[in-house]
Order: C-alpha cells, then structure tokens, then sequence
C-alpha cells in the first residue's frame, strides 16, 4: 500500500436516524433504503482496525449519533484505543446526565450544529423545533469542561446573519467555529434553487468571518468553507478519493465520502467480510478514483491535478452523469456551463425539501 | 502575549498523541492533526500549567546539553507564540 494513501480519519456514521429534517442533510436521498446498522462489536472491531490502519481521528455522526444507546461503550473503546473521538450532534436527544457520562469516558470535543441565530429561522431549517434545546446542550458542553465546536452550514437564508452567528458562537464561549457553506449533493441538491446565494452575499460573509478569524485569534477559531460553486477549481474533495478519510455507513459499506454509493456502478465492500485493511487497499471501491489514472482531460495533464485530485466524483455524477468527468465547478471543465446555469437560477422562490424517508413524499410536504 | 513567566498549558481541545505508524508525536485537535518533531513534542509534555517558559527551557536545557541557551529558549517561545496564535496553547502568568 502506498504510504500516500493512509487513512488519518474514520468517519463513523452510526446511524441515519435523526430527529432533524434539515433542508441540506448530507446523507444519501434513499438513506431509509440501507439495510441494518452494523451492531456495538462490529462498531468496536472498525474501529481497532481503523486505528491499526493508521487512523489518529474519529468523528461519530449520522444521522444523529445521540439515537444509539451504545454510544458510551463506543466512546469507550475509542478513548482505549487513543483515538481523538468528536462526537457530531444536533444536541438532540441528549439530557445533561448522558454527556456527563460521555467527559468520564474520554470524549473529546462536541460539535454541536445550530442552523441560524433566531429560533424560528433555525427550526424552520431543522424541520423540528430545536434551538432552545440546542442553546441549552452548548451550554452543557461548556460547563461539563468539553471544548465545543459550533457548526453552522451557511446558505441564502443565513448568510447575511453571518455576524450574529459569530457573536452567538462568542457568547457560547465556543473553541471553534465553522462556517461551512452548503455543498450541493444529497439533500442539497434537491434544494439548491431555495439554497445557493448570491456572490456578494458570499462575499459580504467571508469578509466579516476574517475579520472574525483576526479579531479572535488564540481565543476561537473561525473556519469559513467557501462552496464549490463559487470557487474558480474544486478543493480536493476529502482531500482526494481513498486518501486520508475513510467513511463507514450505518451499514457498514467502506466509503470515501458521505454519498459515494449514491454512484451507480461502484462496488463499495461491507466491514467485516475481510480485513479492513484489505478493503482500503483494494482497487475497487475506495481504490476506484484513488490517485490520478483515472482522470480524463483536462484533469489529466492539469498541473493541479495532485492539488485537487480531480475535485469531488460526487458532484461530477449528478450534475453530468458520469462519475468520471471532470468535476464541473472547475473552470476548465467542458461542462462548466452547468455551475454557471444553476448559479443564474440563484435567487429563485422555492419551497424547502425537507429530509424524509422517502423523498417523493418529501416534495409534497 | 506569552513572556519567559507564562506557565502554558495545552489548549483542552488538543491532546498529544504517539503515531506508532509514523513513530512520531501527533498533536490532535477537532478535524485537523499537526506531527511534531522530537523537541516540539517534549515542549508539549511540559504545557501543563504548572511550569513556566523558564522552567521548560531549563528542562530542555538538561537534556540538549549542547544546544546554546539563548537559542534554546527563542526557539520555545516561537513554538509557544505559534501555538498560542492557533488556539492551540492557553496561559497563565
């Protein structure tokens, strides 16, 4: 195996349940359509062979992560194998006892989402009436000794309240903020007439979250991820396909990222049918975008091709088809036009998606 | 501002940790990771809050005999300052 391709992160997604509906959730649309959750010692076996594969990070996540009762045992096997486990949570269900008990077995950091500053604009975004209990959780966090990361992901609705994210975040005593823009996959996607923004409102955003990043220096940190549809080349999606981050789904499927098997004809491998470390070697599955061999032109002979390494497959298969193109938020693909389309679109009325097990059913709420 | 009486302790979302594939210290914070050489590990060892920059230095001091005093300590206060810059190192003077 290729020392370049060493897996730092293990993103655990133990479940897709979640009391959320939130507009831009990150799970697959036919999340409801995946097969059983992987149990508590299978959980435990991942995990031993992740960190025997290298992995240093372990981010639990979902779906919301709260709604397993094995959570703390979890927790548990992580902290023994060292692991710098963030729990990433809505805050909810969660009482003040059960995240006592998460700080005696060796959490690390809450990642707490909250969806915009005024209650009702929050929990319109949420699709569930949240944020009182939210503001309450963070207060929890800090007081139990925890640092605490704010996440909110930034789209039209919410971008011009950029400073009173901040000033909220501050007064939450948070160690870090992100900012995180909306990436138009998954739930995204289908909501991204009523989600993208405008470039100056964009602009306006980041210019305030690095004055923030300045101002707060040492104190918190201020992180603002700029959406692909703005930026002239696509970042390198997880930092490039089977590389450092390795995603296992509720199910157990081995991932490179949150929706990879949302691409047809991909062959991705269950945890447990052979070791793990196996599984990421392989040429299929994880190994299928790993690297540059793959790529068409004008990736190809691109001298950012080992910066980006092609940007992100995902967004290449639903906006053109073909997992394999070049992905289309780069200027220099042939298929720009379509960034360019959807980026006039901005600005249009449109009714929210929310999250929901079936999404036909979704669009008629 | 960290200054030679500053007692620095470790940040509390960051935690130090041995990579045993890199064989190598790691310092882990939420989504990002940082390798640490030899000396910046040990420096770390000792941001607990109970020494000062001082101390550290001289503890160093023990160990790298013949690395210059002054450099010794310039460069734990640059380590420190970058640190501190990254929210990574709280202290107390």
């Amino acid at each position: 195996m290729s020392g370049d391709h060493r897996p730092y992160t293990l993103i655990a997604e133990l479940t897709y349940k979640c009391p959320l509906r939130c507009v831009y959730c990150s799970n697959p649309l036919d999340y409801a359509r995946h097969d059983r959750e992987l149990d508590t010692a299978t959980w435990m076996r991942v995990f031993e062979e992740a960190e025997e594969l290298g992995v240093v990070q372990l981010n639990l996540t979902g779906g919301e992560p709260l709604i397993r009762s094995d959570l703390e045992p979890l927790i548990a096997k992580a902290r023994a194998l060292d692991l710098y486990t963030n729990l990433i949570t809505s805050g909810i269900p969660l009482t003040q006892e059960r995240l006592a008990r998460f700080r005696e077995l060796g959490l690390d950091n809450v990642q707490l989402s909250i969806q915009d500053v005024k209650p009702a604009d929050s929990d319109r975004i949420a699709g569930l009436r949240s944020f009182d209990r939210k503001m309450q959780v963070a207060r929890w966090v800090k007081s139990l000794g925890f640092p605490l990361t704010i996440n909110t992901v930034l789209h039209r609705d919410n971008l011009d309240h950029v400073p009173d994210v901040i000033a909220m975040a501050e007064e939450l005593s948070a160690d870090r903020l992100e900012l995180a823009n909306t990436q138009y996959l998954g739930w995204a996607l289908a909501n991204r007439k009523a989600l993208l923004p405008s470039r100056e409102q964009l602009d306006r955003a980041r210019e305030v979250a690095l004055a923030a990043r300045e101002r707060l220096r040492g104190k918190m940190e201020v992180l603002f991820v700029v959406p692909d549809y703005y930026r002239e080349f696509p970042p390198a999606c997880m930092d490039g396909w089977g590389r450092r981050f390795l995603l296992v789904s509720p199910d157990g499927l081995a991932l490179p990222c949150h929706v990879a098997h949302s691409i047809p004809g991909l062959t991705f491998e269950k945890v447990g049918t052979r070791p793990l470390a196996e599984i990421w070697a392989s040429p299929r599955g994880l190994g299928h975008f790993r690297g540059t061999e793959w790529m068409p032109e004008p990736c190809r002979s691109c001298e950012r091709r080992e910066v980006d390494f092609g940007g992100c497959r995902c967004q290449a298969y639903f906006l053109t088809g073909d997992a394999s193109a070049t992905d289309p938020v780069c200027t220099k693909s042939p298929q720009h036009g379509l960034v360019e389309a959807a980026r006039a679109e901005q600005g249009a009325v449109e009714p929210y998606v929310y999250r929901g097990p079936n999404l036909a059913a979704a669009r008629a709420v | 501002m960290i200054s030679t009486e500053t007692r620095p302790r470790l940040a509390a979302k960051a935690r130090l940790r041995w990579d045993r594939r890199g064989e190598r210290y790691m310092l882990l914070w939420p989504e990002k990771g940082m390798v640490l050489s030899p000396t910046a590990a040990e420096i770390v060892k000792l941001c607990t809050g109970e020494h000062t920059v001082t101390g550290i230095v001289e503890r160093l001091a023990e160990r790298y005999t013949t690395a210059p005093r002054e450099a010794l300590e310039r460069q734990v206060m640059d380590f420190l300052t970058a640190m501190a810059d990254r929210g990574l190192m709280q202290g107390e003077v």
